[in-house]
């Protein structure tokens, strides 16, 4: 082979590689693109779920009055007591509620779980605000600790009318073992 | 390069340390089909479990190791490799160039793919066996995968970039190397096919590493990529993996249509029908591989939009896809057409990735796709467009060069007995698949209610005849190279390419000084 061409060959592997760097990158930056594409289409949109600030039509109440249920499950291989303290309440949209979840470990030892809520149907979704929840961060247990915790939360009074039962579901997960989490 | 002029070193050395196309093509070659070996033994194991209903031969988890490494061996190490060999020896040949444009990446990246192999198979002899999830790696399944994880995620690494340097190769030789005259459009198709599937593969495999990279961290450094506690999300992995997923079965596919293009052209006796078209369909089907990725997840759950879109661009594929199925049927017509064993194998390409095809276009539909997802009738679609599809293509590729490569002449009965073994029984194996998918059996059980069984039983018979059948390719194989009538360096009647115009066997060194072409 001559330089010239050897010179052109390198170049141009050059260039591949860094094709091949483009994409590598590309691979981590559909994290954040799933991201920004949940939140336009409305599916599975974490921030929606997770929405702390109350809503333009919080405030004044409504008249009709709405169940929320409250569900609790854990996984297969997680070891935890979790349940509602009340199954369901009846709420009027507008008004702020509190109830708490009673969660115990049972592992032994420390350990650190997080709750990841879900709200059903899915269309009410963004109508159901948390002002306060344990699930927004990791809670952190000492070995076979108990205690209750905190969800507050109001009904949107743009609730569509054709819904007038709502379930706040959450999944209580291990994060790990290790001190209060991040 | 010092040793140019000069023959290959004798024995084991030769081949440990050659930097010569041929050779790096010729280890491929075998490499590829020793795992094609392999994985069709994890085959028959599927089969054999299966032959009839309840648990006979290995438990469930064994049985879920040997789907997943059947797939993994198959893909990245049967036939990936295979249509790595083929570009390694045909391209420098077909565009009249030395040798590869980088013989000591070639190495490398051919010795990495024997080790990634080596990790990914001795995972089956650690304490937790094999990886198990399935091929596609779905988290959070394949997080429970033991001390086989990171090994087998190191394996993809590995052989991932094996594949990402042989197609830098592939492009460099293709653009900086042609001989003088040998525009683009000049080039023969099975270069055309692999220059684009070079292009494929640079812009997935790194995707596909950075997904596998994130089950790792998730696995061990506790990100949550993936891991929906830690706001995490598993379905993103399956996005990542069918972005790669898609290009990726095209990856495998593409070469063979450049290989059946002229298979087609040479016993029929013609030129291929509308080139230029032929080059702008593979371009579009890979352009199109893009933006399909979707159909391949349509249950977990997507907007009515999506679901369209991904529906409707998955058809679109068809229109390239009609538009080679047209121009190879028009390359025969009022062509002088003989059976050779490549054509028989290109023929029964032509039949049988289209029924492949037709199948594909039913999974397109969305609402129809919910009742066929994770059924046999998807094992039997993606089966026949790789089976009879791209591994039909392959073994015309090596009915077609074998004669360029040894310099013998193959036995042509036994060739024909191997077309016709393997044409049967490929149906039987995979044809019932179709009615098991249809009638409800999911993908991936060891066991199956009863009303299953009967067809199962088929296509075990199918499996048995179809794996036997090879070991008369491999015999074929292994006469051939000993010795056997001496072939032209045209070969065949009719054929046309840089390739044929060298005596066979094609000697060590090729097109030192570049021939003209006009």
């Amino acid at each position: 082979m001559n330089e010239p061409l050897r010179r052109s060959n390198r170049g141009l592997t050059a260039k591949l590689l860094l094709m091949v760097a483009g994409s590598f990158a590309f691979g981590f930056a559909l994290v954040p693109l799933y991201d920004v594409f949940c939140e336009v289409t409305g599916i599975g949109s974490r921030e929606r779920l997770l929405q702390a600030a109350p809503g333009a039509g919080a405030g004044a109440t409504d008249e009709r009055t709405v169940t929320v249920e409250f569900t609790a499950s854990v996984p297969a291989n997680g070891r935890w007591e979790f349940e509602p303290a009340a199954f369901e309440m009846q709420v009027q949209p507008g008004r702020l509620y509190e109830t708490t979840y009673r969660a115990k470990n049972l592992h032994g030892r420390d350990m650190t779980g997080q709750a990841v809520p879900s709200v059903a149907p899915a269309r009410a979704a963004q109508y159901l605000q948390k002002t306060e929840c344990f699930c927004f961060t990791p809670q952190h247990f000492k070995g076979a600790e108990e205690r209750d915790m905190i969800v507050r939360f109001s009904v949107d009074r743009g609730l569509p009318a054709g819904i007038d039962r709502l379930t706040l579901s959450y999944a209580f997960y291990d994060v790990g073992r290790g001190g209060a989490g991040t | 390069m010092g040793e140019h002029g000069h023959g290959p070193p004798k024995g084991i050395v030769r081949w440990l340390t050659t930097t010569n196309h041929k050779d790096i093509g010729t280890m491929y070659l075998v490499f590829s089909l020793v795992m094609f070996l392999v994985g069709g033994l994890m085959a028959l194991v599927i089969r054999s479990e299966l032959f009839q209903p309840g648990l006979q031969l290995v438990d469930p988890a064994f049985f879920n190791q040997m789907t997943t490494m059947h797939a993994l061996v198959m893909v990245f190490g049967a036939v990936m490799p295979a249509t790595v060999g083929l570009a390694n020896w045909m391209i420098p040949m077909q565009i009249g160039a030395a040798d590869m444009a980088l013989p000591r990446m070639n190495l490398f990246s051919f010795w990495l793919l024997a080790f990634a192999f080596l990790l990914l198979l001795s995972t089956l002899f650690i304490p937790g066996g094999a990886p198990a999830a399935g091929w596609t790696l779905y988290p959070p399944l394949v997080l429970q995968t033991g001390q086989a994880f990171p090994m087998a995620i190191f394996a993809i690494h590995l052989m991932g970039a094996s594949s990402i340097m042989g197609a830098i190769n592939v492009i460099v030789t293709i653009v900086n190397m042609r001989a003088p005259g040998m525009t683009l459009l000049k080039m023969p198709l099975f270069s055309w096919s692999w220059l684009i599937t070079a292009y494929l593969l640079i812009a997935v495999m790194p995707v596909f590493a950075g997904g596998v990279t994130m089950l790792l961290t998730d696995y061990y450094f506790h990100t949550s990529f993936f891991n929906a506690a830690g706001g995490g999300d598993p379905v993103l992995f399956q996005h990542v993996f069918w972005f790669f997923g898609h290009p990726e079965v095209y990856i495998m596919i593409l070469p063979a249509f450049g290989i059946v293009s002229e298979v087609i052209a040479t016993f029929s006796r013609k030129p291929i029908f509308g080139y230029e078209a032929m080059v702008y369909a593979i371009a579009s089907i890979a352009f199109l591989s893009f933006i399909v990725w979707a159909h391949h997840m349509f249950t977990v759950g997507m907007p009515l939009a999506g679901q369209l879109f991904f529906t409707l661009s998955t058809m679109l594929i068809a229109v390239p896809t009609g538009v080679k199925i047209f121009n190879w049927t028009a390359t025969m017509w009022r062509g002088s057409i003989s059976f050779e064993p490549p054509m028989l194998f290109a023929l029964a390409f032509l039949f049988l990735f289209t029924i492949g095809g037709f199948s594909g276009l039913m999974l397109a539909i969305a609402p129809a796709d919910f009742q066929y997802h994770d059924t046999y009738f998807v094992v039997a679609h993606f089966h026949y467009v790789l089976v009879p599809g791209a591994v039909f293509g392959i073994m015309a590729a090596v009915y077609y060069w074998l004669p360029k490569w040894t310099g013998h002449m193959y036995d042509m009965a036994l060739a024909k007995w191997h077309f016709w073994l393997s044409a049967i029984f490929v149906n039987v194996l995979f044809f019932p698949q179709h009615y098991l998918g249809l009638a409800g059996m999911p993908r991936r059980i060891p066991d199956y209610a009863l009303q299953f069984t009967e067809w199962n039983m088929v296509s075990t018979i199918g499996a048995f005849g179809f794996g036997l059948s090879q070991l008369l390719f491999v015999w074929l194989i292994v006469k051939c190279v000993k010795g056997g009538e001496r072939a032209t360096a045209g070969v065949w009647d009719y054929q046309h390419g840089l390739e044929w115009t060298v005596p066979s066997p094609a000697p060590y060194h090729t097109f030192e000084k570049a021939p003209e072409v006009r």
